[in-house]
């Protein structure tokens, strides 16, 4: 692609937890205007994937990049304030909050300084203003005022979504958002991708294959924690051991999946 | 929170209470003897010590078993700043004996906020522990048996004007409405504080730290600074408590007087600041209450608090306000149907 | 404002030999004794979920115990039994009557209702043996000492003690690593419904969890009734000593509790005898109280999930 130093980079990452090497050796790279898709089977290693690089989970080795800057090891609160945002897989969100107030307190973490003690929180116009766009990206703006609990299952994933939105990260780490939604939510979020990919570098996990060869631009294939093969959809769908590890033996069920 | 959809109209109600209460107290000085105003002036000292633990507790969740360290510390500073038989200067020693108990919070702060959970429960009442022996085993100040503070402190104002004295903290009726503005004070401050960035930020730490983490924030840092706003309130009320007793001792920093201030806490209704002063006021009055009836009180209070404990654990005022909730949400109902 | 005390206690270093064993034995007893305490406190932590602030009073009781049951039956041999005996029953009792409620809430409720326990138990406790304190009669086998030095003893009844916590430390151990029982039981604290799936009643095995535990902490008290004088609040001195050594030794370990138990043993009793001045000022021994304290502080600096805790409990 180009020259540029990419948002994402990540040379010999590798987690174990014990005995068990859980992320393998993983290099990857992820460019503003690039979503890469990491796609798998069950216990590849991804998730796992995700936390090393937001900061949840400590790499036992290898470097992690972001715009160049090494934040290997760094916490998960430094790398989210250097514009890396990250949605869960297994909703976590703040249950008691409204879904405006989730947001409001996404974007507040960008507030400088971040310490301020007086002034109502509601009355600061800027973040009220970054939580309503990032709501009504994820296409939550009529839900605003409901408690997140009260929320259904696919409108807490799309909250998810929205939080992560909220902290305007460049760098998405995006881990599978489309779990749980019903189809129509699902196309709005991948058309959602789409729009975001102008001025982000995505990371996706995600197991709705028919989603993730509509929008990827680069696929990497994990199996047992290890990268498989790299490429366009294209070369991936071409790609003789990745139709023998995963693709080839049981297509209908990933696609299924 | 405020913008919790089914109880908007509960606030409107809740300010009613709070003014009506609020004129009570301005007017009770009036018509009650003496002991009934130093009871109250007792009771108001306490609501600004279980409001502090409610930063923590309810607004936090941070459950200190240590809280009275930064009251009994302040009070020791107290007796320290106070020359014998003469005043300490009210203007010197308060924001001394206040910075004390928010420098040792910090200090502690830093260990206690390590760890979380049982641990926090536990290291926070050790530390305290610790605090305690450093005043009963020393001869620092008057060990076991504690030191008298024989003059109340001294109101007047520097030379620049002209000694003046705006109050009298030896007059009782003084020393009551110097504690009813500082219990109005904390409450605004609490109030703001809350309502500020900083108090969703530890909302949401209360809530779910691990994402506030994600989400960037450095939450230890937050915890840290509540710890230590909570430890100097205490430390205020603790001023106040050895200033109105006259009389300081290692009970004061002891483990029953944060047990008790837990109590109030949950008594009164946790994360609402009102439910922490009522709580307050309510377990001082049980506690006339029973050692009235009985020499055996603690029988009837230990009773009391593994009932609260077991059947009331949204305190009175959760108990109000999810009763109020209900009461509104059925009503919206019942328009929408009709 | 400050008032000198006429009386400090002040004693020589313990630099020759035969004290320095004597300060090493009564540590290491005192250790043990924690121990007894302090694991049934983890136990009780580590498989059902509950942090008891009335950990304290079971050893009280105990204490109280010896001392009645000694003036009934006549002799401490017999107390100890029938103490034993009403303890666990005791324990029973109490999970049934209050503790089995708590389980499913917030840590913060079980410290609110385990601190009214306290004053519950306190209050009972004067109101059935009012605030005198009693002591109880070492028995007469156990009565001797054995001679060190010319002026030198030390009781056998102490070395008695550590044998017995020994004992039963190695009896815990036994049980916990090579009984079913111990196998239920180590699984339920890391999986209560897997347990339950096979067919395991939990709600019994919490209930002889804490029994046993109370009846650890009890027995601790009859123990150390001849030794100690049996007074009020002599529960609590001993609780907040126990929550530190669980602190150390790391949450639901009974390793971890053992070895904290001895540290502060030790360290607690050397910070007694020893003296330390610095600049003019005399820590030790005046600080005593403190050290055990500071200790604590250093481990969570240092590993603040305790020596033998998991992270992230």
């Amino acid at each position: 692609m180009d020259e540029r130093e990419p948002m994402l980079r990540t040379e010999g990452l590798s987690k174990h937890f014990g005995g068990l090497a859980a992320v393998r050796e993983v290099a990857l790279a992820c460019r503003v205007e690039e979503l890469h898709a990491v796609i798998g089977p069950n216990g590849a290693g991804k998730t796992t994937l995700i936390n090393l690089l937001s900061g949840d989970l400590a790499p036992t080795a290898g470097r992690i990049l972001v715009a160049g800057k090494d934040v290997t090891g760094l916490p998960a609160h430094r790398i989210s304030r250097l514009g890396v945002g990250r949605s869960y897989q297994k909703t976590n969100i703040f249950l008691p909050f409204t879904g405006f107030e989730n947001c409001r307190l996404s974007a507040q973490s960008r507030l400088q300084p971040s310490m301020r003690f007086f002034a109502p929180a509601h009355a600061h116009a800027p973040t009220r203003a970054a939580a309503e766009r990032a709501l009504a990206m994820a296409g939550l703006e009529g839900r605003a005022g409901v408690v997140a609990a009260a929320l259904s299952h696919g409108e807490q994933r799309q909250l998810e979504i929205a939080m992560t939105l909220a902290t305007a990260p460049r760098l998405l780490l995006l881990d599978e958002p489309l779990a749980g939604m019903g189809a129509e939510e699902s196309a709005r979020i991948v058309e959602l991708l789409k729009r975001l990919r102008a001025e982000h570098a995505i990371l996706l996990v995600e197991h709705d294959m028919d989603a993730v060869f509509a929008v990827a631009d680069t696929l990497t294939v994990m199996v047992d924690g290890a990268v498989l093969a790299t490429g366009s959809p294209d070369a991936i769908r071409a790609n003789r051991a990745v139709q023998e590890a995963y693709l080839g033996s049981n297509e209908a069920d990933i696609v299924s999946k | 929170m405020s913008a919790a959809a089914p109880g908007r109209r509960a606030p409107v109600a809740g300010v009613a209470v709070l003014l009506v209460c609020l004129a009570a107290l301005l007017l009770m000085p009036l018509g009650v003897d003496k002991f009934y105003v130093q009871l109250v002036t007792k009771m108001m000292i306490m609501a600004v010590f279980a409001m502090s633990l409610d930063l923590l507790i309810g607004f936090t969740g941070l459950v200190s078993f240590g809280h009275a360290a930064y009251f009994g510390v302040a009070g020791y500073v107290l007796a320290y700043a106070a020359p014998q038989y003469q005043a300490a200067s009210l203007w010197v020693s308060l924001p001394l004996a206040m910075a004390v108990s928010g420098l040792l919070a910090l200090v502690i702060g830093l260990f206690v906020l390590r760890t979380s959970g049982v641990y926090f429960i536990m290291v926070t009442l050790a530390f305290a522990q610790m605090l305690y022996f450093v005043f009963h085993d020393t001869k620092l100040a008057g060990g076991t048996d504690g030191v008298y503070i024989y003059v109340r402190p001294d109101a007047a104002l520097g030379e620049w004007a002209g000694g003046w004295k705006p109050f009298d903290l030896e007059n009782f009726v003084h020393l009551y409405y110097v504690v009813l503005v500082l219990l109005v004070l904390t409450w605004i401050f609490l109030r703001r504080v809350i309502d500020s960035p900083f108090g969703r930020v530890i909302a949401g730490i209360k809530v779910n730290e691990p994402r506030m983490r994600s989400l960037g924030y450095a939450t230890f840092r937050y915890k840290l600074a509540s710890f230590v706003i909570a430890g100097t309130l205490a430390g205020m009320a603790g001023y106040f408590a050895a200033a109105q007793f006259g009389f300081v001792n290692p009970d004061m920093l002891g483990w029953h007087l944060s047990g008790s201030a837990i109590m109030m806490v949950i008594l009164g209704g946790m994360g609402t600041l009102g439910g922490a002063a009522l709580g307050a006021f309510m377990m001082m009055l049980l506690e006339l209450l029973f050692q009235g009836l009985t020499k055996h009180w603690q029988l009837l209070m230990g009773g009391s608090i593994v009932g609260v404990a077991l059947l009331l654990p949204h305190g009175l005022l959760g108990t109000v306000a999810a009763w109020w909730g209900r009461r509104v949400a059925a009503k919206d109902s019942e328009r929408t149907d009709g | 404002m400050i008032f000198p005390d006429a009386f400090l206690p002040y004693l020589e270093p313990a630099v020759d030999f035969p004290t320095f064993l004597i300060q090493l034995l009564n540590g290491v007893q005192y250790g043990l004794l924690l121990f007894l305490i302090a694991s049934g406190l983890t136990l009780i932590f580590g498989i059902m979920g509950i942090i008891n602030l009335a950990h304290g009073s079971f050893y009280m009781l105990g204490a109280y115990l010896a001392f009645s049951l000694t003036e009934g039956l006549g002799s401490l041999w017999l107390a100890l039994p029938a103490g034993i005996v009403l303890s666990v029953l005791f324990g029973l009792a109490l999970e049934w009557l209050v503790i089995q409620r708590l389980y499913a809430r917030d840590h913060l409720y079980q410290v609110l209702l385990t601190y009214g326990l306290i004053l519950v138990f306190e209050e009972l406790r004067s109101i059935l043996w009012g605030d005198d304190v009693h002591g109880v009669k070492v028995p007469e086998l156990l009565a001797a000492s054995i001679s060190l030095t010319d002026n030198l003893n030390y009781p056998v009844y102490r070395l008695a003690m550590s044998g017995v916590c020994l004992v039963l430390a190695l009896g815990l151990w036994w049980v916990l690593r090579r009984t079913k029982l111990g196998m239920i039981i180590r699984a339920g604290s890391v999986n209560r419904d897997m347990v339950q799936s096979l067919g395991i009643d939990i709600t019994l095995i919490y209930r002889i969890v804490f029994a046993a535990g109370l009846a650890l902490a009890a027995f601790a008290g009859m123990l150390a009734a001849p030794t100690s004088s049996v007074f009020p609040g002599m529960g609590n001195q001993v609780l907040i000593i126990c929550f530190v050594v669980v602190v150390i030794g790391g949450i639901g370990s009974v390793q971890g509790a053992m070895i904290g138990a001895i540290l502060i043993g030790l360290v607690d009793t050397f910070g007694k005898v020893l003296t330390l001045e610095v600049a003019g000022f005399q820590l030790l021994p005046q600080l005593s109280g403190v050290t055990v304290y500071l200790m604590m502080a250093v481990i969570l600096l240092w590993r603040p999930e305790g020596l033998f805790g998991s992270r992230g409990r």
